[in-house]
């Protein structure tokens, strides 16, 4: 979108979403958050990997604010590191399961009858199983690794991208500045991308936003169940899952890992949901 | 009515055929061979041959769904577990009323807090009551259900040591997982009711009640909750379905010996047949939970029971 016309839906939305304290506070630490990650190179303070058994178990202190972990590792430096893998794989699952979904909604929607009727059912298939299962099944098929991962949560969240833009696409179809382009003979593809998609955007950036709040969430749950992000690397859900063995003595390593995964899932939830009243400001609660 | 069940009875049976196939297809794609899985992976070529044949593993991908779901079907045999040899339905039979069990705590304790909370903070808008709420709401949605009993486990088992930090036998050792797969629902449902109250609170004949005189919390508990339980049943149905995936992680923390911990176990020494029976199951509880809140919008909502005559 790289025109925002004065008084365009999106122009409006923007303008709302301005006077949103939540939403605003959501995207300034989004933007920490991606900057600590960006840049983890420079600004943790130890490598990730680091071992120091000396060191190990530290509580929190001076040089290791977060302390370190089982293997002298500092925990700072390994929450700032799986920022970068948890916002990677968020974003990278949902833009998946968006141009996935995005495509079988709109083609659903745009062409009904068969194609409708086949890539519905599909979907239904794909909801009738509990999304967080339906990614456990998929990444204990394909095993652990970040791709594989990135894959199942992004199969899971396929159908509700398809959903939400078919009805996007219906709602739009019967209109009559559609029926225009398309006796000046503009081609379906034209119709979809240059009329239909940027007038259900509102809501496919509104679910979009939610839903990589979720992804991160299946994510942690994927690696802290042993199937996701395999050791070394330092991934939020992973590293609570190694804590737990030390709950009795170390218990604060338990507790920053966590606190990262639910400041990001606040931001984006806090977006998402000042997002929605902006484009929507009939349905503002 | 009745034939309004049995429609979606019958319609039911397509979804299943395609769940169960890709659950099928999705296992059969799985690198490793089930045989190396059962004998070791240093068992002689003559016993691994004689596995395959046994099992039919040789024959193509077709033929084994479709003896699949015949045996299904047929005799609700749906596989036998590699590690102990027993039928998988068993095996799930077993554990499952566990999972129900941990759900039903969890959508309790979230419905019995959760809505009371979402129609005071309705009722109350922007007091102080309101805000804490829904900031409480907001911490309890965005916090990860592992991290909430990890948390549970080292506060109240290993500081208080009030409760147990694993299995489910007592009811002192049914609390903290409950409390666990509970909490996101609790702040889903508190939300939904809160948002649902105040879309009817503004209605007319709510200020039609008010004008007649009618005690205030008769107006709330019975004109407004009344109308404002239909998205809310909506809520709390969709939720119980996935408390029982949900219920994977809570079992797995709190060593609950449900259909959750089953699958867990079943995933890490690939033993196949027992997660594919575990996510069919699973799938078939959560589409007739489905069900069950349809008919139960009709048993709330007049209007929606006059369509089904």
């Amino acid at each position: 979108m790289a025109i925002v016309r004065k008084n365009s839906n999106l122009h409006l939305a923007l303008i709302r979403l301005r006077r949103n304290r939540l939403a605003l506070l959501g995207l300034a630490v989004l933007f920490v958050l991606v900057f600590t990650a960006v840049f983890a190179d420079f600004i943790a303070p130890y490598d990730y990997a680091e071992q120091d058994l000396l060191e190990s178990f530290e509580p929190p202190s001076r040089a290791h604010w977060f302390g370190t972990d089982e293997f002298g590792r500092d925990i700072l430096s390994r929450v700032i590191y799986g920022g970068r893998i948890s916002l990677q794989v968020g974003i990278v699952a949902v833009a998946l399961a968006l141009f996935i979904g995005g495509m079988l909604g709109a083609a659903a929607g745009y062409y009904g009858g068969r194609v409708d009727e086949v890539v519905m059912r599909v979907m239904d298939i794909l909801i009738s199983v509990p999304r967080i299962l339906l990614s456990i099944a998929i990444a204990a098929v394909l095993g652990p690794g970040m791709l594989n991962l990135m894959i199942a949560i992004a199969i899971a969240a396929t159908p509700a991208f398809a959903r939400v833009i078919r009805g996007a696409v219906l709602s739009i179809i019967g209109n009559e500045y559609v029926e225009a382009a398309r006796c000046m003979g503009a081609t379906d593809t034209w119709i979809i991308v240059r009329h239909i998609l940027p007038n259900c955007m509102g809501s496919i950036i509104v679910l979009t936003t939610l839903d990589v709040a979720t992804a991160i969430l299946a994510a942690s749950s994927l690696s802290f169940l042993g199937l996701g992000i395999q050791p070394p690397y330092p991934e939020w859900g992973a590293m609570l899952s190694a804590a737990r063995g030390y709950l009795r003595d170390d218990a604060y390593m338990t507790v920053f890992p966590g606190l990262a995964i639910m400041i990001t899932i606040m931001s984006l939830n806090f977006l998402g949901d000042g997002l929605r009243d902006a484009f929507d400001p009939k349905q503002k609660r | 009515m009745f034939r309004y069940i049995l429609k979606r009875l019958l319609a039911l049976i397509p979804v299943l055929i395609g769940v169960s196939f890709f659950i099928f297809s999705l296992l059969a794609l799985t690198p490793g061979d089930p045989a190396n899985i059962v004998l070791g992976a240093d068992a002689d070529e003559a016993a691994i041959k004689i596995f395959r044949t046994e099992q039919g593993l040789d024959d193509p991908f077709l033929v084994r769904y479709a003896r699949f779901v015949y045996r299904a079907v047929a005799h609700g045999d749906i596989g036998r577990s590699y590690a102990t040899h027993r039928p998988v339905a068993a095996e799930i039979v077993t554990v499952f009323p566990t999972t129900v069990k941990l759900a039903s705590l969890a959508v309790l304790t979230a419905v019995v807090i959760g809505i009371p909370f979402g129609i005071i903070s309705a009722v109350k808008q922007y007091s102080v009551l309101d805000s804490v709420t829904m900031i409480l709401a907001m911490v309890g949605v965005s916090m990860p259900n592992f991290w909430i009993g990890v948390l549970l486990i080292l506060f109240f088992s290993v500081h208080l040591g009030w409760f147990p930090s694993s299995g489910f036998d007592t009811l002192s050792a049914m609390i903290l997982p409950s409390v666990t797969l509970a909490s996101n629902t609790l702040a889903i449902i508190t939300r939904m009711t809160r948002s649902s109250m105040l879309e009817v609170i503004k209605s007319d004949y709510i200020r039609t009640a008010r004008a007649k005189g009618q005690r205030e919390s008769v107006v709330i508990w019975k004109h407004a909750l009344g109308n404002a339980l239909i998205p809310i049943i909506t809520v709390v149905g969709i939720q119980f379905g996935h408390l029982l995936g949900g219920a994977i992680l809570t079992e797995s923390i709190f060593s609950v010996p449900g259909l959750g911990r089953l699958m867990v176990d079943g995933i890490k020494s690939r033993d196949y047949p027992v997660v594919q029976g575990g996510v069919l199951y699973i799938a078939l509880m959560f589409a007739l939970i489905n069900l069950l809140v349809d008919l139960l919008y009709a048993w709330v909502d007049p209007r929606i029971r006059m369509r089904y005559r």
